[in-house]
């Protein structure tokens, strides 16, 4: 599976800031091909999760008004250097997405 | 209960089982109905129980006057409240105004960063949910072409 996530990782004491990509089309379900003019599925990401050392740090619910291969960023404390992070997305179709990278 | 190697192997599995789990089924619910309610009254009843936000200059929210492509409006959301459970951004005019929802627990800051779709000039309104109750703070986006399709 190609992979659908990119992180970087900041530490500045023991805050971690995080910036993640998350490649998916994000359809809302209402916009219509524009040669066969039917209406394209909804597809896309409902949840993502972050947990650092298996402790939930982040869930981010997203609807379909999500832009595109969505950027999302945000910053938690109690972090170290070599700590796991774990990042998933589940999306309204059931499809998946997971990256574990350890901090730096 | 006796205490039998078969009690203790079961409940093994039932350990192994649970830990198993996918990660994302130990996070809440993906709050379905709150995103798919069409006005911003409702969506927020869903989500909260209620509409009733106190506007508050704590929650510093950053988004552009103008959005050239309402398929990419950069949003950050920052806030100064104690106790954050949880950040939710709204577009009052977007044909369901609930856009995401992003839940803090301790330790995780109160300061959020994305990017989102709106379909036309709206409002755009971050709420903060807190300890004490709900708190919000709006402004304007103008957008030249919307993105939501159609």
């Amino acid at each position: 599976m190609t992979n659908t996530i990119k992180v970087k990782t900041k530490l500045s004491g023991d805050v971690a800031q995080i910036k993640s990509l998350l490649l998916h089309p994000m359809e809302t379900g209402s916009r219509k091909d524009p040669d066969s003019g039917a209406i394209i599925p909804a597809h896309h990401i409902t949840q993502l999760i972050f947990t650092n050392n298996g402790k939930q740090v982040m869930v981010a619910n997203f609807s379909t008004a999500v832009s595109k291969n969505p950027y999302f960023g945000f910053s938690f404390k109690g972090a170290k250097a070599g700590d796991t992070l774990n990042v998933s997305w589940v999306d309204n179709i059931g499809e998946k997405g997971e990256l574990e990278t350890s901090l730096k | 209960m006796q205490f039998t190697k078969r009690a203790l192997m079961k409940g093994s599995f039932a350990m192994l089982a649970l830990a198993a789990l996918p990660r994302f089924l130990l996070a809440a619910a993906w709050p379905e109905k709150a995103f798919s309610a069409p006005g911003m009254s409702a969506s927020l009843k869903e989500l909260f129980g209620t509409d009733v936000t106190t506007t508050t200059d704590k929650i510093t929210l950053k988004v552009p006057e103008i959005a050239e492509n309402g398929a990419v409006v950069p949003v950050s959301i920052k806030t100064s409240l104690e106790n954050v459970e949880s950040i939710s951004i709204v577009v009052e005019k977007n044909p369901r105004p609930m856009v995401a929802n992003f839940e803090i627990p301790s330790g995780t800051l109160a300061d959020i960063s994305s990017r989102i779709k709106m379909a036309e000039t709206s409002d755009v309104t971050a709420v903060v949910k807190t300890s004490d109750g709900l708190y919000s703070t709006a402004k304007q986006v103008k957008v030249t072409i919307g993105g939501c399709g159609g």
